[in-house]
């Protein structure tokens, strides 16, 4: 009998641990074989902690299940997926799970996180093995016209950021300040996901981390780069717990080292901890922490590609474009770009998060529309009060109204909104949301978190603070002058930080607040 | 003129000595320990201080010297990376931590009111351990359990989901409770 019980955090936070550990008792008692497989999380996080069983007819899962339900799981899995209160069928055939697209995220859930030979046996390494079998030249062109852009936030295209490593490397542009002879070039995913209201890099990590080392492989070899390093954020200790064990059997398995899968070319990869700076998820502070110094930014240019860790040419990506690669080089970059509207090509891994009664990860081509993630997806509020506010793409998101909730999810469309994709998270607010606290919020996490390298996001930040205090005071007051004042300048303080800060921390800090006084004017207005 | 003369040993030597003098043994086993383990690494610094506080639980201002010897920085340098990043701590905390999220998604589910509560019942602020050594509050932005909010870490590895003021209390009881 074989069962899958997740170990992703959310799961772990939710109860799984007890519900395998009691499954193991049961089945122990009952003189049963049991192979229970720790999987990562499908990403339906109002089912976990979800017990899927292996059956002919594919799994059946139930969910979400507490402990005392391991007798009655354990009879339903003996009778072949048979019938329970929390049955729920193929998950395949669950209309949130059906309706997906899921490239990146085919086979998080479903695989041993921390087994090479699982992956494989599910389809794994064959972009790998494709990339090996070509030209580093010609691997850059196919993800230039797949049409990746990077999911960190940014949306760069990928293509011509490892064509402009490429031509570095070949042009021997390099300014090493430390002699690592190595590498002349450099592989890093930026895993620092700090964005409140995303976690799928986390999924992925914890879910299917051979798709990440495979695709940074590949990065490798497009490149010339022989090491490889992943900056994991502090806060996701199981994240890095499985990427350790991944990465060690990856070794184990010969797919990483001086032979990657006998070709003769060496791949290194490591994992680095961060250490609970939000501003290390910016490309240049994350190479200044790797070096082992303050997660400060550097002014650009030089790019990182030309000049980037250790003055070395560097590839950094985000975990999701690297697991994006795979798919590409094995089906082709036709098959990846036929997915997607306008310039923003392939799919999205949406996070639905805050007030929603449906969490989880929704992984869709681009185009689909708030609306239906929210309703169709998402099912409305946790709280079943309307949904007022949903803050898109993290902290320096904007907050959108009900009236923009049919916005496609496209880079461009949400460009023209004067809002951002970012890494996808959307977080829903109900109607007790106060945008003016918001707002206060996004300058009091700009204030915590900023390295402190330019005036505007340092200073502008803290002062931003005060600004929406005196605000606030003179709308509860119904001080008209003060709050016509302190209204006027925040406005310019926005103006201020958005032009004049070295990064996006200062430079989109004013995103949210803007947004909420623009859509919710109600928010800040005087107290009659 | 006479020649100056030789100190009994090099300054670099002298220097290394006064420091450990600082550091109870033990405390300077564990910072030597990491050096050892990770001196070798490029960019050696984050890897060397995560090594001490899982150690030790925090990074002792006396174990600065030692780390910016060994790694051939200034004091200054080290000192700036430690105080730079939240995780790192020059002080011992109490004997469990737990870090409250305050971003937004745990915002959306009531992580403003719960936060109040910690305040409240605890009667410390962030970054405070309380009276009887038993718990340091920490606020953190973002566990990645954003779905299912609000959220607390216990300690180094312990996620808790949807954490109700009742359910806080209850984490509190056993933190106190249990052996650290």
């Amino acid at each position: 009998m074989r069962l899958f019980v997740s170990r992703d955090a959310t799961s772990r936070a939710l109860g799984a641990e007890a519900v395998a550990r009691a499954l193991a008792d049961e089945a122990a008692r009952r003189g049963l074989a049991l192979a229970l497989v720790r999987t990562g999380s499908r990403g339906l996080f109002w089912l976990e902690p979800l017990v899927e069983v292996d059956t002919p007819a594919g799994r059946i899962a139930y969910g979400p299940v507490a402990p005392a339900d391991a007798p009655a799981l354990l009879d339903a899995a003996a009778a072949g997926g048979g019938a329970h209160a929390r049955r729920l069928g193929r998950l395949e055939d669950v209309a949130y799970f059906r309706d997906q697209d899921r490239l990146v995220f085919a086979r998080a859930g479903v695989v041993d996180p921390c087994s090479a030979a699982d992956y494989a046996a599910h389809g794994g390494f064959r972009g790998l093995r494709a990339a090996l079998a070509t030209s580093g030249a010609a691997i850059v062109q196919m993800v230039t016209d797949a049409g990746l852009r990077g999911r960190g936030g940014a949306a760069f295209p990928t293509g011509l950021k490892w064509k402009t490593v490429l031509d570095a490397v070949a042009g021997g542009c390099s300014d090493s300040r430390l002699p690592i002879p190595e590498s002349p070039a450099y592989v890093v995913c930026n895993a620092d996901e700090g964005d409140s209201g995303t976690f799928a890099d986390r999924l992925l990590i914890e879910g299917d981390p051979f798709a990440l080392i495979e695709g940074m492989t590949i990065a490798g070899l497009a490149v010339g780069a022989a090491q490889g390093y992943v900056y994991v954020r502090s806060e996701y200790p199981q994240a890095c717990r499985t990427l350790a064990a991944a990465i060690a059997d990856a070794y184990a398995a010969g797919w990483l080292g001086a032979d990657v899968a006998g070709s003769g070319r060496r791949f290194d990869l490591e994992l680095r901890v961060g250490a609970g700076a939000y501003v290390c998820g910016e490309e240049t502070a994350l190479l200044e922490s790797l070096e082992g110094r303050r997660g400060q930014v550097r002014v650009k240019p030089p790019l990182p590609a030309i000049r980037g860790l250790f003055g070395r040419p560097t590839v950094v990506n985000n975990v999701i474009t690297f697991a994006s690669v795979p798919a590409i080089l094995e089906h082709g970059a036709a098959y990846y770009r036929d997915y997607g509207v306008g310039r923003s090509r392939g799919t999205l891994p949406i996070q639905l998060a805050g007030n929603i009664r449906r969490p989880g990860l929704v992984e869709k081509a681009f185009g689909v529309t708030l609306r239906e993630l929210l309703h169709d997806y998402g099912g409305g509020s946790l709280s079943g009060r309307p949904i007022r506010a949903v803050q898109v793409g993290g902290p320096l998101g904007a907050y959108l109204p009900e009236a923009q909730f049919d916005t496609p999810l496209d880079y461009e469309a949400f460009a023209a909104i004067g809002a951002m994709l970012g890494h996808g998270g959307i977080v829903a607010f109900d109607d007790t949301v106060d945008l003016l606290e918001q707002a206060r919020y996004a300058m009091a996490f700009c204030a915590a978190e900023s390295c402190g390298k330019c005036t505007p996001c340092r200073i502008g930040s803290t002062r931003g603070v005060e600004v929406v205090d005196r605000l606030r005071a003179a709308r509860e007051a119904g001080a008209a002058a003060e709050h016509a004042r302190q209204r006027a300048l925040l406005d310019d303080l926005c103006e201020t930080m958005r032009h004049g800060s070295l990064c996006a921390l200062g430079g989109l800090t004013p995103d949210p607040v803007r947004s909420a006084l623009e859509h919710f004017p109600e928010d800040f207005a005087l107290r009659a | 003129m006479a020649a100056t003369p030789l100190p009994l040993q090099p300054p670099q030597r002298r220097r290394r000595a006064a420091a450990d003098a600082a550091l109870p043994a033990a405390e300077a086993a564990a910072v030597h320990a990491a050096l050892e383990a990770h001196r070798h690494r490029p960019g050696a610094l984050l890897p060397v201080l995560h090594a001490v506080q899982d150690a030790l639980g925090y990074v002792p201002p006396e174990a600065q010297p030692l780390i910016a010897e060994s790694l051939n920085l200034s004091r200054a340098e080290v000192h700036g990376v430690v105080s730079f990043y939240h995780h790192f701590r020059s002080t011992p905390p109490g004997r469990h931590v737990l870090r409250l999220c305050r971003a937004e998604a745990c915002q959306a589910l009531g992580a403003r009111a719960l936060e109040a509560h910690a305040l409240r019942t605890l009667g410390i602020d962030f970054h405070q351990t309380t009276a009887d050594g038993a718990i340091t509050l920490e606020p953190v932005y973002c566990l990645g359990n954003c779905g299912c909010g609000p959220s607390v870490l216990v300690d180094a590895d312990e996620l808790h989901a949807r954490v109700t003021p009742e359910a806080f209390d209850a984490l509190v009881r056993r933190a106190r409770e249990a052996a650290p």
